[in-house]
């Protein structure tokens, strides 16, 4: 693969509206991005195989629960510090970004949030030091877009619980240390429950043939008569309301993700056309591939300024689940297109993966379904304009 | 042992470089600058001394507020303490003053330079400062061991190298070798959010001259156009070698 010349745009002068330490958290990430994930990258999704030496770098540079606080092992950042580095890691590819949003977003927040100070003491260090991986489990076979019908559930045996049921389409399943999993109690009640590998019954099968995410382990979560000890439960909330919220932390790390994943596809896109030459000129000079470019960084713009507000809500705790759909939505639409225009501009060159763009629009077919489908978080918008749900 | 880092902030290397409109200064209108990697390499190799020694380790920079966030980066991937020195950094002899100054001050036992700064290269601060202090210099500096206060180094010369010992306090200038590219180091989050607590002295320039003063900068003119000759006419390249090109 050709080394890593990526620099980001900034049409907007978007940098002036960062810290200083800002800036610094994007350029150690991209710098860490550059070194650790573009030279293998390639190899690895080609191969439909996890980089696995990648764990503990992306703990070193603290990709693992960035806003956690310190005294849990994280790093106390900001929001838009989080969002930043999603960003980055997602320039480099969806699949380890996920494998972070899920660390951090889905299993470390919720801990965070909901657990009690044992668990968070005992879980939270070595989720944050990559010694842990963790897993979420909402998704069911039956229910994607309709978690609420949920049918895993546990049952009080006095002393324990006793849990049933699968989970699917699960990052990180494979090789998860710990599960932070969605279930109903004997009344219906959606609890989270921090289910740990080695527990009987739990078994996590691997989903093999995925086109999308293929440096990222997807998997099942199976659970036949698992003894979880009652100490594992979450105490701080229960209802659907629960996993929602750890869902909009993730979608908004994805914001940020998708448009890293946008910029690389137009970077590539925009150094290439400058080099390629037919009817002897850069093919940049045809006004086709203008047209191709000047949309795309119009798009990259207008979803930068769209982040990074959602990012100084989010800091100041205002952040609506809807806002968040709406640039979870917007990111990811906008680099999938950008990703199959880019693809187009770099011609037969654009199928092979000398270059980011195809494995970046596969990987982004994944991101446009995973953590609220594009149409749901249409009907987020639409319910949330007009006070009027259209789900069912 | 307490060691002092100069810290050059430079532009970084793939800066479009440009002058101000009667190209007398660098325009540094959207540039992005980083720390010099020659200085770079010299951080890292300090912050070794602070790891296996327990040297303690300062970065300094002569410049204004701008270079602030370099430094920064210095504190976040492992220095101690920062010191600006407020001024314009006009020219070498001015900035080996306030180096000089501040390393007496200071009660440093080693200072480490890069061998010279990638923007204007002039590659005489760290010698000057030797000279002003009257501490041995060890320049072009590839490696260096042993558990002080002597050490021995290794100076890359012409056509090969050279190895030396010298005694604390001395000054060196750093440059690959001293550490390997892949040892530097990238600031964690954990090393950026201890940087915002770690001390960032802002001194004030001591007296000194500035003995140079720049003229006009000029680019490099663009490359002329390339000529193609048959792989079959040697004599034709042979004859504007000699006639155009005037290489033989």
């Amino acid at each position: 693969m050709a080394s890593d010349l990526f620099e980001s745009p900034d049409y907007y002068q978007i940098d002036d509206l960062l810290s200083e330490e800002h800036k610094l958290v994007r350029n150690a990430t991209r710098d860490w991005v550059k070194k650790e994930v573009s030279p293998i990258i390639e190899d690895y999704a080609q191969r439909a195989a996890f980089p696995d030496q990648l764990i503990k770098g992306l703990a070193e540079v603290g990709a693992f629960g960035p806003y956690i606080p310190e005294e849990y092992g994280g790093a106390g950042l900001d929001q838009i510090s989080y969002g930043l580095m999603m960003q980055e890691i997602e320039r480099g590819d969806s699949g380890v970004r996920s494998t972070c949003s899920v660390q951090s977003s889905l299993v470390m927040f919720p801990i965070y949030a909901y657990g009690s100070e044992e668990q968070k003491r005992k879980f939270l260090p070595k989720l944050a030091s990559g010694e842990f991986l963790g897993s979420f489990g909402l998704t069911e076979p039956n229910f994607g877009s309709n978690p609420g019908g949920m049918i895993t559930n546990y049952k009080d045996m006095g002393d324990h619980y006793v849990l049933n049921g699968a989970k699917m389409w699960i990052s990180n399943a494979p090789f998860c240390d710990v599960a932070v999993v969605w279930a109903k109690n004997e009344e219906g009640r959606i609890h989270g429950l921090i289910v740990e590998r080695g527990m009987e019954g739990f078994t996590t099968p691997e989903t093999h043939n995925k086109w999308s995410l293929r440096a990222s382990a997807t998997g099942e979560l199976v659970f036949d008569n698992v003894k979880v000890p009652k100490e594992n439960l979450l105490p701080g909330r229960s209802g659907l309301g629960a996993p929602l919220s750890c869902l909009d932390s993730a979608r908004y790390g994805i914001a940020w993700g998708a448009l890293g994943a946008a910029m690389d596809c137009y970077d590539t896109a925009l150094r290439y056309s400058k080099e390629r030459l037919q009817f002897g000129k850069p093919i940049a000079g045809f006004q086709l591939q203008q047209k191709k470019l000047a949309e795309m960084i119009t798009e990259i713009t207008k979803a930068q300024l769209m982040v990074w507000r959602l990012g100084t809500l989010k800091n100041e705790g205002k952040a609506t689940t809807a806002q968040i759909s709406m640039a979870k939505r917007n990111s990811v639409e906008i680099a999938l297109k950008i990703a199959r225009e880019a693809r187009q501009m770099l011609g037969g060159m654009g199928i092979t993966g000398e270059y980011s763009i195809m494995r970046h629009m596969m990987n982004l077919e994944s991101v446009v379904t995973y953590e609220g489908t594009h149409d749901i978080h249409l009907l987020i918008t639409g319910a949330d304009i007009t006070g009027i749900q259209a789900f069912k | 042992m307490k060691v002092l880092v100069c810290i050059s902030h430079v532009p970084d290397t793939t800066s479009k470089i440009n002058f101000t409109a009667d190209n007398s200064a660098f325009d540094k209108n959207g540039v992005q600058f980083v720390i010099n990697p020659y200085d770079e390499f010299g951080l890292t190799r300090a912050i070794w001394l602070k790891e296996k020694k327990g040297a303690s380790v300062t970065v300094l920079n002569v410049g204004g507020n701008e270079t602030e966030p370099t430094l920064r980066k210095a504190l976040a991937i492992g220095a101690d303490n920062a010191i600006r020195v407020d001024a314009e950094p006009s020219d070498a002899f001015f900035v080996a003053k306030q180096i000089a100054a501040v390393a007496q001050e200071g009660g440093y036992d080693l200072i480490i330079a890069g061998r010279e700064s990638i923007d204007y290269n002039g590659g005489q601060v760290p010698g000057m400062v030797a000279a002003l202090l009257n501490w041995p210099f060890v320049n072009a500096c590839v490696g260096m061991d042993g558990e002080g206060p002597e050490f021995n180094f290794t100076r890359e010369i012409d056509g090969g190298k050279e190895k030396l010992s010298a005694s604390l306090p001395l000054v060196i200038g750093g440059q690959k070798g001293l550490v390997e590219e892949s040892d530097l180091r990238i600031p964690n989050m954990r090393g950026i959010m201890q940087a915002r607590t770690k001390p960032l002295e802002v001194k004030a320039a001591v007296d000194a001259e500035t003995k140079t003063s720049v003229g006009s900068f000029s680019k490099p003119a663009p490359k002329s156009a390339v000529k193609m000759i048959d792989a079959e006419n040697v004599s034709e390249l042979v004859q504007l070698l000699h006639d155009e090109a005037k290489v033989i």
